[in-house]
């Protein structure tokens, strides 16, 4: 049989599709992206990006009530947006199989907080399975759907980073045909008004109950004896380190994070003498284990916080005399070496809307994006981020509270949301602020590109993720449609017109709306050559700095008046936007020459 | 049980990802078990790039531990320093000389250091130390993307258990069609500069 060498995310698309999922939807999120764009290269599936999480849940529900097998994939902050979505289905149950993926990011690599989502699994009583490596995200997968559709229930699929983002062997296998299975009308099922759902009520707790069942003696649930002094239940990604930590012990290794098993764990914790649990982020397991009246040790040894590794898991171990100690002291990592956090790229029109906001010295009420990192310095512009779509509602609170005077003058706000963010969950708040005649100013970002997650496509954008004819839409027209009385459209190198916008929008009585066009330049391109310094013009005044381009460095010329180096563009890097030109003050950066494009 | 670490470091958009995904399934393709993991997200935004392979019998954790690289392969001069406390006392740091200042520095006081300070804090840990111009030898080739090709071939010759033919068999397939001989080129350049100190 053929082997690959695939990511967690890929394994998981590979799983649906050689299981015959036809249908699935997703909004990008680091750690989870990958899933739908594998799913959508194969053969004989639809694939979409949704507006948001939700959305894309709600897909994956109407397509499974109508007989095709479906996905959804999210990052576990999705599954909050989500969630009601879950609740819901995890009521009606499905007809043909749904399956739910949650990418969790312990460590919080890319994420506002490090959520541990097998909690939704019992909060929402679905069952959820955890695969440690890209075979088992692939088995696992597949199984999800058979007991998707034995037990008439939404199963989630719970990876994490070093899941979702490891490579390992999958054996590769055949796509199974699955005939669509007939839609029949069934309300007391479907439809969930409060004397239908109270009669679902017990079918879930009954389902929950066979499904801890059939966890007891699931081949995905194993135990492998060893040492028996030592017995570890561990699931998951720690399940990688534990087993090279221990590599003697005895082990439970559970494949389904919930429901969790009563008697298999009872054998398992009768059968050595010390028993711990090693799992990342919540004490999950630990607390049904000890639930169960049993002894155990987990979160006393290992941390509740961050991302588990191999040096985690056995530093903890040994601190707690679980093993013996090694003695072993790596070097301390090198000191005094200059950090390199990420930073916009050299072009990015974002950097034209935080220089002006900087100057306008207003609280920015931001969001999740790309743009998020205006927080860094230079540019160091930012008050607030929370959770995707917070920006307008915040602002809006702000706005109603009022900020007091700074300088003497009232202190004002801006909400700032990106393009995608804006279609994810910026609506219903502008619609609140309309409504309410809340005069929050909204700067809509509109790159029309989801960036920081690998440049998708989304509604301003217009383009699928399949690349079936999508339609593209205008936020301005969706802002005075929404009843939004002040929608300026601005392109955001254009400093003056950006600016003046900002102004009259704040003066505005009621909410506006600004949406300023910038490039992201993963998808468009200015149309001028690298730009240069004029070297007996800088004199190192560091203000071309301060916009935080990466092209834009200090060079070994140091000026001889102020002793300070003068500024350099690597044309390696530069991108002809012309941010540091409007921003020089001495007429010391030469514009590159316009390129001829031959078309 | 008998594992081989290796560390891949880099800057976004330097190719660190492929060059990992190279020596993985080099591992594989000798009949080994190979994982590897990385972030992705933020490395389009010239952040930095970390990536970890296993080679063994049968490879557990994705990720390695501290001090037990066996190579740590750094394909930038302040991300082979950054990582520098994975390598193994004894293991091999192979070390280009490119160069990239973070933006971070033209506003601060710090300074892009010179790469001795990498070579002399890695001297504490290993005296297997090889220091390549790989920038400036795949210009010389007619390509600066084959730079971590060129390592790639430095890092094969410290690995004389692994025929050759597994690194180019596996480089051919993953690099583009018309760039195919120039890396081959950039290998065998790279291997020689890996024989630089035995094995």
């Amino acid at each position: 049989m053929e082997k690959a060498l695939l990511s967690g995310n890929e394994a998981i698309a590979r799983g649906a599709w050689e299981a015959g999922a036809e249908v699935a939807a997703a909004y990008p999120g680091t750690p989870s992206t990958e899933i739908l764009q594998a799913f959508a290269t194969f053969d004989d599936v639809y694939a979409e990006w949704s507006a948001n999480e939700k959305v894309a849940l709600d897909v994956a529900v109407g397509a499974a009530y109508a007989g095709k097998r479906a996905l959804a994939a999210m990052k576990h902050v999705g599954l909050n947006v989500a969630s009601e979505v879950l609740f819901y289905s995890s009521y009606t149950g499905i007809n043909a199989g749904l399956v739910i993926v949650t990418a969790d990011d312990p460590g919080m690599h890319s994420s506002q907080n490090e959520q541990d989502n097998r909690n939704y699994a019992r909060f929402a009583k679905v069952p959820m399975l955890e695969p440690s490596d890209s075979q088992e995200a692939k088995d696992f997968t597949i199984l999800a759907y058979e007991l998707s559709e034995e037990y008439d229930t939404p199963v989630l699929i719970r990876s994490t980073t070093r899941v979702s983002h490891a490579k390992s062997v999958v054996t590769l296998g055949e796509r199974t045909v699955h005939p669509q299975r007939k839609y029949e009308r069934n309300p007391a099922k479907y439809v969930m008004i409060p004397s239908n759902a109270r009669g679902r009520h017990p079918v879930i707790e009954e389902r929950i109950r066979k499904l801890r069942e059939w966890a007891e003696t699931a081949e995905i649930n194993r135990i492998a004896w060893g040492d028996r002094k030592l017995g570890v239940i561990s699931a998951g990604a720690a399940y990688n380190y534990a087993r090279e930590v221990f590599p003697n012990a005895s082990f439970l290794k559970l494949g389904m994070a919930w429901p969790l098993p009563e008697r298999l764990i009872r054998e398992f914790a009768a059968g050595v003498e010390q028993l711990i649990v090693v799992e990342e982020l919540d004490p999950f397991i630990e607390d049904w284990v000890r639930r169960l009246g049993i002894q155990v040790r987990g979160k006393d040894i290992f941390p509740m916080v961050g991302e588990f590794t191999l040096d985690v898991v056995r530093e903890s171990a040994e601190k707690a005399g679980l093993l013996p100690p090694s003695g072993r002291k790596p070097a301390p990592p090198l000191a005094d070496l200059p950090p390199r956090p990420p930073v916009m790229c050299a072009g990015c029109g974002h950097r034209d809307v935080f220089w002006i906001l900087r100057k306008l010295k207003v609280v920015v009420n931001s969001d999740i994006g790309c743009y998020s990192l205006a927080v860094l310095p230079p540019l160091d512009t930012t008050d607030t981020i929370g959770c995707m779509g917070a920006s307008i509602g915040v602002a809006s609170g702000m706005t109603i509270a009022g900020l007091g005077k700074f300088r003497g003058r009232p202190r004002r706000n801006v909400a700032v949301i990106g393009d995608s963010t804006f279609f994810h969950t910026g609506l219903p708040a502008l619609a609140s602020a309309v409504y309410n005649q809340t005069p929050v100013t909204v700067i809509v970002l509109d790159n029309r590109n989801t960036g920081m997650t690998g440049h998708q496509g989304n509604p301003a954008s217009g383009d699928t993720l399949q690349g079936r004819p999508g339609k593209r839409i205008d936020i301005a027209e969706v802002a005075r449609a929404m009843g939004v009385e002040y929608v300026a459209t601005v392109e955001s190198r254009d400093w003056p017109a950006l600016e003046k916008a900002i102004r009259e929008a704040l003066d505005f009585p009621g909410p506006a709306v600004v949406v300023s066009h910038d490039i992201c330049v993963f998808r468009e391109h200015y149309t001028r050559e690298p730009y240069r310094i004029i070297e007996d013009a800088c004199n190192g005044c560091t203000l071309c700095f301060r916009i935080g381009c990466p092209a834009i460095m200090k060079s070994k010329v140091i000026d001889v008046e102020s002793g300070r180096p003068k500024a350099y563009i690597d044309p390696a890097q530069c991108v002809g936007c012309g941010q540091c030109y409007d921003v020089c003050a001495r007429q010391a950066i030469e514009p590159g020459a316009p390129i001829e494009f031959n078309l | 049980m008998s594992m081989t670490n290796f560390l891949v470091t880099g800057v976004g958009g330097q190719g660190t990802l492929l060059a990992a995904d190279i020596i993985a399934q080099v591992g594989l393709a000798q009949g080994l078990d190979a994982k590897k993991s990385e972030v992705h997200g933020m490395a389009q935004r010239g952040g930095v790039v970390v990536s970890h392979v296993r080679w063994g019998e049968k490879v557990h954790s994705p990720l390695i531990a501290l001090g037990t690289a066996d190579f740590l392969i750094g394909q930038e001069v302040v991300e082979g320093g950054r990582f520098l406390h994975y390598l193994k006392p004894g293991g091999v740091l192979l070390l280009s000389s490119e160069t990239l200042p973070p933006p971070s520095l033209t506003l601060s006081k710090m300074e892009y250091p010179p790469a001795q300070k990498v070579i002399d804090a890695a001297r504490q840990i290993t005296d297997r130390i090889i220091f390549i111009a790989a920038p400036q030898l795949a210009e010389e080739l007619g390509n600066r993307r084959v730079a971590n090709t060129i390592l790639l071939g430095a890092l094969s010759a410290q690995m004389p258990e692994v025929d050759p033919k597994f690194w180019l068999d596996v480089i051919v397939r993953r690099v583009p069609q018309k760039v195919v001989e120039v890396n081959r080129k950039a290998f065998e350049l790279g291997r020689k500069m890996g024989q630089e100190i035995a094995p």
